[in-house]
């Protein structure tokens, strides 16, 4: 039998070592910036489901190392064998049932995120992404512009508002990802895909095709800018007027 | 000569090959001719005579090196012949090239041609961290790039993952329940020689006009719909691999239903055999269907047929439904069988039964049926209706529980045994390890909102690599130093095997580790460059796969030097129980002198006089009074 001194000592092990690996989770920079409010639920999300992991991790390995430690053949036992233990249903009723309730738990609170995330807000803008091998435009229509419509390479949204991406492809698969916002959908030839998010940060964030869609596809990139809602309206003008369709948009990004 | 050109064999596979090449020249010929091709440059077609090619060549090949003789001969009426097992066993090198009905010559044929593939899977790999260790082109352009990583998971999947399992169940199976053979030699000799012939026609991809097929081993329609010829590669050679795979596995579900020795009840079997006969399920229901997404795509590549074109009625994500029916389940494909080595090489190495006997066998079976009701969380972001999402998340959460229930029993056998701590057992704790930690970032993937951010990127590869690197591969390691006596009878060098084992386990760690981190960060898979703040961590990454590439060869000249000159081997260097163990090693060429009878339980360690089987009595040393006589190394 195992002493007690070693197994009090080793379980003290681990739950230093689960402290320190809940630690170190927090220290390390996971994702880059949050720039949507689904994105800090994506994160916490994350977080979580590390905090659950760890401890099943620490526990495995800490069986492990410990039966290697204990258990491991000495001197003289070339030739024994263990005890002849076949199973105990108690134990295996219970490793069965409390991993069954945590997945269902943490599966039911991605849920909760995912409905959240992709909740229809009262007042929403739509834009239109349309990707091709291998370059992104994007279409913004009269009842967002107030005018005509609007395509161009640029992407800019405004910051605290709802924005729903409709998804076309001339082509092949691609996929519209914005890491910053932690949201991607795939962009299907023959339908339309849509995601929303609410930008909440100002700035430059990459947008990156992720689904592979020919030689060009590690270069088809754009970039998304969250700007206020008056730096919108501006822009938006900047396009709809004759000048500013002369003028490459992206001097004011 | 004439006999040589005319007896099954290389010789009359080459001249084959070369009528097959005609064969499709003029198939192709007078096709386009009836069918309106108006002028004799339209008569001839490069695409079309090698698309028809791909299929008749490998045939012809099949045909020539002897593959169907025996059906020919009974079909035609001739008389064939006599099934005196003179193609059994290998007397020499030269045995290992011919068609061979002997299970044992067919497992070792699958193994090594196994580990040659893995051996140049891991080179494209080579190949692609050199490219990766900076951002920019280095020295590859995107299409070779594209092209690398595409054959790399192809034929470590098709041409490593998935035959090298059954090259294990080949060799051990029959051994193991007691039968002389598999059910169906001739069909696993010629399930055998499929294999060669599809990864050959995968790599020979690269020579093709308009380079490799370059739309990763998923190959998504209409990508490879639109793709240069090298993708009919693909779509051709996967038919092989299937069809070589689908044949292995009724093979297998046949042996093991009705080949039992007497006193072989399902729950008197090994585990190896209960997870080959799980996954051998697996296969026979999945595998049609990646060979009928590909012939989809071989269709409209050749035809028109326009199933995957929007444009034109076509559905897109038809193809994405079918491919992942097959490509799922292949995971599972390609670690069930390592499940069943580990619970061989922790029962004999712990010396204890293992803990949960019937749970390790009910788990397997749960997992093939579950197994077949998640293949859409490979979809969560393909545009597929949302609702979908909702039941594939709760099934694949819930497919963790007989994987979790596997873990635990592993780690309930190790506790209070007595622990052989050598190769094989150190890559099996190992593998409990890392495989616990790709199962984590699998479970994390079951999350919707988690897998929206970074489904395709480089947290998937790592997740990926952990479970068929960290997980399957550490079996196939723990496997190979497992039966290695048995199968070559030598010993391998154990000091060699452990520094295989560290370097391993650590440089698997280093190279694999990172890529989750990457992939959170924003950097998508499957890109020749990437955005310069990732440059750090992928010159890290580059560097502990080159020495991971180098581990390899520790493993490699252990294995080829042992093989040649390494110590000879007794019959039961550990003390196993399994019948396999209970023969010579190698073992005699029909498998058992005397018949086996099972009376036990396969792990029953530390029960005082317990046997597994008994063997009748050798017919000289007949006592009179007596029919059981104990195996003599028990």
């Amino acid at each position: 039998m195992p002493s007690r001194r070693s197994i009090i000592l080793t379980a003290v092990a681990a739950f230093v070592a689960t402290a320190i690996g809940v630690a170190i989770s927090y220290a390390i920079h996971w994702f880059p910036a949050q720039a949507s409010t689904q994105a800090s639920n994506t994160d916490t999300l994350y977080h979580v489901l590390v905090i659950a992991s760890i401890p099943i991790f620490v526990i495995v390995v800490t069986v492990v190392l410990y039966s290697a430690w204990q258990f491991r053949m000495r001197p003289g036992e070339e030739l024994k064998d263990g005890p002849p233990i076949h199973g105990n249903t108690r134990l295996e009723v219970f490793w069965t049932a409390i991993p069954t309730v945590l997945l269902l738990g943490l599966v039911g609170y991605s849920f909760v995120v995912l409905r959240e995330n992709e909740k229809k807000p009262a007042r929403e803008i739509q834009i239109g992404v349309t990707a091709q091998q291998f370059a992104w435009s994007y279409q913004y229509p009269p009842s967002v512009t107030g005018g005509a419509p609007i395509s161009s390479d640029q992407l800019y949204v405004p910051e605290g508002e709802s924005v729903q991406f409709n998804l076309h492809s001339k082509d092949v698969i691609h996929a519209f990802w914005i890491p910053a916002f932690r949201i991607q959908e795939d962009v299907v030839p023959g339908i339309t895909v849509r995601w929303r998010a609410t930008p909440d940060r100002l700035g430059n964030y990459p947008v990156v095709c992720n689904l592979l869609c020919g030689v060009g596809h590690s270069l088809m990139r754009s970039t998304v800018h969250v700007v206020s809602a008056a730096q919108f309206q501006s822009w938006l003008h900047s396009q709809l007027s004759p000048a500013g369709g002369a003028a490459p948009g992206g001097a004011s990004g | 000569m004439a006999a040589r050109l005319r007896g099954p064999g290389f010789y009359r596979a080459s001249w084959m090959m070369v009528l097959g090449v005609g064969f499709s020249t003029l198939l192709t010929w007078l096709v386009r001719m009836s069918t309106g091709h108006s002028t004799f440059r339209h008569f001839l077609s490069g695409d079309a005579i090698l698309t028809v090619s791909l299929l008749a060549v490998p045939l012809a090949f099949l045909v020539g090196i002897g593959g169907f003789d025996y059906w020919f001969y009974w079909a035609t009426g001739r008389p064939t012949r006599a099934e005196d097992h003179s193609g059994h066993g290998a007397y020499s090198w030269k045995d290992y090239f011919r068609v061979n009905t002997d299970h044992k010559v067919i497992g070792v044929q699958y193994l090594v041609n196994s580990f040659f593939f893995l051996l140049v899977g891991g080179l494209i790999a080579m190949l692609m961290r050199a490219q990766l260790a900076q951002p920019g082109s280095q020295f590859m352009d995107a299409n070779t790039f594209n092209g690398l990583f595409s054959v790399h998971a192809t034929l470590l999947i098709f041409l490593f993952m998935v035959p090298v399992f059954a090259g294990f169940g080949n060799f051990v199976i029959p051994l193991m329940i007691g039968a002389p053979d598999m059910a169906f030699p001739r069909l696993n000799a010629l399930s055998f020689w499929l294999l060669p012939v599809a990864g050959l026609m995968m790599l020979g991809s690269f020579f093709a006009p308009g380079g490799a097929f370059a739309d990763g081993w998923t190959a998504y329609a209409p990508l490879s719909t639109n793709a240069p010829i090298g993708q009919t590669f693909f779509s051709i050679g996967i038919q092989f691999a299937g069809a070589s795979s689908i044949m292995t596995a009724l093979n297998f579900l046949v042996t093991i239903i009705t080949m039992r020795a007497p006193g072989m009840s399902f729950f008197r079997m090994p585990l190896l055999v209960w997870a080959n006969f799980a996954t051998s399920l697996l296969v026979v229901i999945a595998t049609p269907f990646i060979a009928a997404s590909q012939f989809l795509v071989l269709l409209d590549r050749a035809l028109g047929f326009n199933f995957f074109n929007a444009g034109n009625g076509g559905d897109v994500l038809m193809y994405q439904h079918v491919f992942w029916f097959y490509s799922h389940p292949a995971v599972y494909i390609m670690i069930l069988p390592g499940f069943g080595i580990i619970s061989e090489v922790i029962a004999v190495k712990a010396r204890k039964p293992i803990f949960g006997y019937r749970m390790m066998a009910f788990s397997l079976l749960a997992i093939v049926g579950l197994g077949f009701t998640v293949w859409a969380h490979h979809m969560f972001t393909s545009g597929m209706a949302a609702w979908i999402r909702i039941p594939m998340a709760i099934t694949t959460a819930i497919i963790a529980v007989p994987t979790g229930i596997k873990v635990f029993s592993w780690l309930a056998t190790l506790w209070r045994g007595i622990l052989h701590l050598d190769t094989a057992m150190l890559f099996a704790l190992g593998f409990i390890t890392t495989f616990t930690l790709g199962g984590i970032s699998g479970i994390m993937l079951a999350m919707v909102p988690f897998d929206i951010h970074v489904s395709a990127t480089y947290f998937i590869v790592a997740h990926i690599h952990y479970v068929l690197f960290g997980g399957s591969l550490m079996t196939i390691f723990a496997g190979v130093y497992y039966w290695f006596p048995k199968m070559t009878g030598r010993m391998f060098d154990e000091r060699l095997g452990k520094w295989h084992f560290w370097s391993t386990l650590i440089l698997m760690n280093l190279t694999f580790g990172p890529m989750h981190v990457l992939g959170l960060q924003g950097m998508p898979r499957r890109v020749s460059t990437y955005a310069s703040q990732f440059s750090g961590m992928n010159l890290f990454i580059s560097i502990a796969s080159f020495g991971l590439g180098l581990s390899t060869l520790v493993f490699v000249y252990n294995m080829v030097t042992s093989w040649r000159g390494g110590p000879r081997s007794v019959a039961n260097p550990w003390r196993g129980m399994t019948l396999e163990w209970q023969v010579s090693s190698p073992p005699p060429i029909f498998n058992f002198d005397r018949l086996p009878t099972v009376v036990g339980g396969p792990y029953e360690y530390g029960v005082p006089g317990a046997v597994h089987g008994i063997f009748a009595p050798a017919p000289s040393t007949v006592a009179a009074g007596s029919n059981i006589v104990r195996a003599p190394s028990e």
